[in-house]
């Protein structure tokens, strides 16, 4: 079984902040990593490796520094990992982006197809659902428990907003998977190793075959018009002095908004 | 101060690190407070390659040595001294294996210990052979293919969580200490059955218990070494391991002095906060001094055992009982330093100085070790003339 | 299209160094110099205090715009339901779109899925004056294939300009098979949606970076503009039972794939019980708290107050309590009438999910938290030693 996961490196936006005065972000500093959710994404590859006969193929998008991410894949325990990358495809949308990648995915193949839930930089979760679209193929979103496994049938849980549905889906297909699937491991010594050495196998636009004017900004239907900082409250009221006083300043607001 | 770690050794601490912040600090005062025994962090230390570290790589390992053990060990006590315990003692268990194991022994043990599959533990202490190890009691009397072992040990860690157990007991006792030998045994050999577990003043994420023998039958190839050799494999497998000691000193030491070092810098008292009083900074400093003190010592030593040298009984001795001696010192002064909050369960640093305790203590109590030191420097200057 | 320095006019400040997420600019000679890393994410044009950063159009940038946008009239709304029963989202996407359609002059469409007529014409009330309503009971339990398949032969037979649903579970799941399939703009998660001042644009605005910036996301070449909208962030106008519209009902297409079985559906008690998205007020707690047992405290005072329990992505990360609390960006959105956070710094990440909350109060350590800027009301103590006090000056009060 052929299983490949796509990854995408982010910046920690836990750490991105705003600068007060000029409005804008401040992203020094702020450390590249592999999109959380899609360090699951790689667990669950990872572990039906360890139950069947399986490979683990790694692949992203993005600039040549992307490599550090396909290289940590590499160490949790993935066989091989593929960088796509090309001035081509800067500017891309989630639809652009999607496009691309099952472009290199025609090209890879695969059974089964590994997705974060959605990427912290962006939030769309559009990635996913889209490459299952245009490689034809069914998708679950949002999984939380593979129930049982084969090679051309997988039943999993999905999450929804209101509790939960059990899914059965036929094989080659898509998941992008949340959280509470699974804990990811810490990468070996062993895997460690290997990565350093690791040969990261690379695609261009050449290799995939795909219509240029699909591809990054002109075929990217959605354009960002303008970017500005978050508006906050201003006017607040602090209340000070000791614990008690301040618990009955506080009470007698509760008491205002009739909320006790 | 940089101690010039080669880019894997630097790898392992990074790694031993996140799994120690990640992973053990979050539950230590849980697994402390419940006396629970860590196998999720077991699982991930393995997964993580950390138990083979010292097994050669044709058994699965990969090949490194007493700086990188000590790096490991070290990482995982400034965290938690449950944990590491309970992982140093599994190398103290397969070092019998690994120093005297015949290649089928080594085929049989090693490529599951450095997979993590399978814990080790080493029983050698007894209720009436402690630090006077001659008194051992347990016996091994042989009969046609095996041996039948019948006594108890003591105290010993990672007992029960163990799948393979390297004990030390009688198969001559006439002969005292040449009557010893060392024997593998695996769990679930009938007669082999375990006592009662301890209840311990600290490392209370490490599980400690006794270890009985009754008429338990071990086939002649799980013999280590020759018949008689039971203490030169004990002693030989206490010198590679002591260094571990140390390095659980120096990691403990470390982290308490870290959590002082962050309280004195937040605490308020007389309007400033508590590190700008020069008590309080001689204490740090202090602190500071002793632990790269015992950490240059640790690594040199540890460099020196990697170097191949023969006779390391007495600086693994001198790095165990300095190490272990600045860890319950500099635990001890850091809770001074938080006053109060240091003494309280809600700070990590009273679990450390209870932890810590043990450290002077096992693996040869650090009274023994300076009769160790002093043996071999009277040995020495006897030469010397 | 390509983003360039103009020399002349670079101060050198490097502002756009630091805003730069792709660690795309550098200083070449002194001046700040775009290189292959850029990602055209625009971010440095709006920060660069001289205007010394601009777009240039490549020369193969010239779009042949294969859609005839003109063609395009309406706004139409999924409308999600669950069991048979329409989604609140689907009222509160009928009330913005409803506003948008008035304002282009043009019909507010919505389709139904698996729901009975009865259902359709509660969105006829909401404000829909044409429900295309595919009613059979194949289609109740949320299907991805089926609901593209239809979705998409439903807007290429209509032509809606705009095309909304809710940035649910369900939403967020098939509508971007839908966008693929159509080769159409999606905007996520939307916050607001507007038309472009003289213009039928529709402008999206979404957070990103986890919320730590608004971005305007538009698409001026290609239609229908499709947009998810996260719950509870439009307002529900009134509904009417004067409005009338009609039903259009639409047979289940027989030729459309469908490889996936939904096998059961269950509705999990506990996610139910801690719908933060239905509560009046919010005890919402983060790292401050130091340890799970501090939940404990703040249920109890969430029990007093009639409230429910919230967190921040920190104490849910922590492990301290389950994911279906969480207040955020990542979790949910929230619009309580009164939201107390105890020992919440204020990543923004976290109060982008709340600060429509009518009332915040803020309690926390530290006096320079960022969760005091959009606190209503702010207590600078410690949360162990106020929320006690509280809770006994609560129950004293009540006997």
């Amino acid at each position: 079984m052929k299983i490949v996961v796509c990854i995408k490196q982010v910046p920690d936006t836990a750490e991105v902040k705003i600068n007060p005065q000029t409005n804008t972000l401040m992203r020094d500093g702020v450390p590249s990593i592999i999109n959380p959710y899609d360090l699951h994404a790689i667990e669950a590859a990872v572990a039906i490796k360890e139950v069947m006969d399986a490979t683990v193929t790694v692949l992203t998008m993005g600039p040549p520094q992307a490599e550090v991410a396909l290289r940590e894949s590499i160490a949790m325990g993935a066989d091989e990992a593929v960088l796509l990358s090309d001035r081509a495809f800067a500017g891309s949308d989630t639809w652009a982006t999607a496009y691309t990648l099952s472009g290199a995915l025609k090209k890879l193949g695969f059974d089964l197809i590994f997705c974060g839930k959605q990427a912290i930089d962006g939030d769309t979760a559009q990635v996913g659902p889209a490459m299952a679209e245009f490689l034809d193929i069914p998708h679950v979103a949002y999984v939380s428990k593979i129930n049982s496994i084969s090679d051309t049938v997988v039943e999993v849980r999905r999450m929804m907003d209101d509790g939960y549905d059990v899914v059965e889906t036929s094989v080659p297909v898509l998941f992008t998977v949340v959280r509470e699937l699974n804990q990811p491991r810490f990468a070996s010594l062993k895997g460690k190793m290997r990565a350093k050495n690791a040969q990261i196998r690379k695609l261009t636009h050449a290799d995939i075959e795909l219509d240029e004017k699909d591809l990054g900004l002109s075929g990217s239907p959605t354009q960002v018009k303008n970017i500005f900082a978050p508006e906050m409250k201003k006017e607040r009221v602090v209340f000070e002095g000791k614990p008690e006083e301040q618990v009955t300043e506080l009470h007698n607001v509760l008491k205002s908004v009739k909320c006790i | 101060m940089d101690y010039f770690f080669t880019e894997e050794q630097i790898m392992i601490r990074d790694l031993a690190r996140q799994i120690a912040e990640e992973r053990v600090v979050p539950v230590r005062a849980e697994l402390d407070e419940k006396e629970e025994f860590p196998r999720d962090i077991m699982k991930v230390i393995a997964q993580a390659d950390l138990f083979g570290l010292f097994v050669p790589e044709q058994y699965g390992g990969l090949g490194k040595g007493a700086v990188e053990l000590c790096i490991a060990v070290e990482e995982l006590s400034r965290a938690c001294l449950g944990v590491s315990t309970s992982y140093a003692a599994n190398a103290l268990g397969t070092f019998p294996i690994l120093l005297f194991g015949t290649d089928t022994q080594k085929n049989t043990y090693l490529p599951d210990i450095a997979a993590g599959k399978k814990l080790v533990a080493f029983g050698l202490t007894e209720a009436n052979a402690g630090s006077d190890a001659a008194g051992i009691q347990t016996t091994a009397v042989k009969d046609g293919d095996d041996y039948i072992l019948n006594g108890t040990k003591q105290w010993i860690t990672n007992g029960s969580e163990a799948e393979i157990y390297t004990i030390i007991a009688m198969t001559d006792k006439a002969k005292g200490a040449r009557g010893a030998s060392a024997f593998i045994v695996e769990k679930g050999t009938p007669g082999f059955t375990f006592g009662k577990k301890e209840k311990k003043m600290g490392i209370r994420a490490s599980v400690t218990c006794e270890l009985v023998f009754d008429n338990c039958r071990v086939p002649k190839e799980n013999i280590l070494g020759k018949e008689g050799m039971g203490f030169i494999v004990a002693m030989k497998t206490l010198d590679q391991s002591r260094i571990g000691v140390g390095a659980q000193g120096l990691g403990v030491a470390q982290g308490a002095f870290e959590e002082a070092v962050k309280f004195a810098k937040t605490r308020i008292q007389f309007e400033k906060p508590i590190i700008s009083f020069q008590a309080i900074q001689h204490m740090i400093a202090d602190m500071a001094i002793e632990i790269e003190a015992a950490r240059a010592l640790i690594y040199s030593v540890a460099r020196f055992i990697d170097s191949g040298a023969k006779d390391i009984t007495k600086p693994s001795a001198m790095a165990k009982t300095f190490a272990t001696d600045i860890g319950m010192k500099v635990t001890t002064n850091a809770l001074q330093v938080m006053g109060g909050s240091g003494y309280m369960r809600d700070y990590p640093v009273e679990k450390m100085m209870r932890d810590a305790k043990i450290l002077q203590i096992y693996e040869g109590t650090n009274q023994i070790q300076r009769n160790v030191i002093c043996q071999n420097l009277i040995k020495e200057f006897s030469r010397m003339k | 299209m390509q983003i360039k320095v103009d020399r002349d006019l670079c101060s050198s400040c490097e502002t756009c160094i630091a805003s730069c997420p792709y660690e795309a600019i550098v200083l070449q000679e002194g001046k700040a110099f775009v290189n292959e890393y850029c990602q055209i994410c625009r971010i440095c044009l709006s920060v660069c205090p001289e205007g010394a950063i601009k777009e240039v159009p490549d020369a193969q940038d010239s779009k042949d715009t294969v859609t005839d946008i003109s063609a395009y009239k309406g706004v139409m709304v999924f409308a999600e339901q669950r069991e048979g029963k329409v989604s609140q989202v689907a009222f509160e996407l009928l009330s913005a779109g409803r506003r948008l359609a008035d304002k282009l002059s043009v019909e507010l469409f919505a389709v139904l899925l698996g729901a009975p007529e009865s259902e359709a014409n509660e969105l006829i009330k909401w404000g829909a004056d044409k429900v295309f309503l595919c009613s059979s009971d194949s289609l109740t339990s949320f299907n991805d294939e089926p609901y593209t398949n239809i979705v998409s032969k439903i807007i290429k037979e209509h032509k809606p300009e705009i095309v909304l649903t809710g940035a649910t579970a369900i939403g967020r799941s098939f509508f971007p098979r839908v966008a693929a399939r159509l080769h159409a703009g999606l905007t996520a998660d939307c916050t607001s949606l507007e038309i472009e001042d003289g213009g039928r644009n529709l402008l999206a605005i979404r957070p990103a970076f986890g919320g730590n910036i608004m971005a305007t996301i538009m698409c001026p070449d290609t239609r229908p503009q499709m947009a998810t909208v996260r719950p509870k962030v439009m307002k529900k106008c009134a509904c009417s039972a004067n409005h009338t519209g009609t039903i259009v009902n639409i047979e289940v297409p027989t030729n459309g794939k469908c490889r996936t079985k939904v096998l059961e559906t269950t509705k999990d008690a506990d996610f139910c019980s801690i719908n933060i998205q239905e509560a009046e007020v919010i005890v919402s707690g983060g790292r401050g708290l130091g340890n799970p047992k501090g939940f404990e405290m703040l249920k109890e005072l969430a029990e007093l107050v009639n409230g429910t329990l919230g967190a921040s992505r920190a104490a849910v990360d922590e492990g301290w309590i389950p994911y279906n609390h969480q207040v955020g960006q990542t979790g949910k959105t929230v619009c309580p009438k009164i939201y107390i956070a105890c020992g919440i710094s204020g990543a923004v990440q976290h109060m982008v999910g709340m600060q429509s909350s009518d009332i915040i109060i803020a309690i926390n350590k530290n006096a320079e938290a960022p969760i005091f800027n959009i606190a209503n009301y702010g207590i600078v103590g410690d949360l162990y030693e106020i929320i006690p006090r509280l809770i006994k000056r609560i129950k004293e009060e009540r006997g």
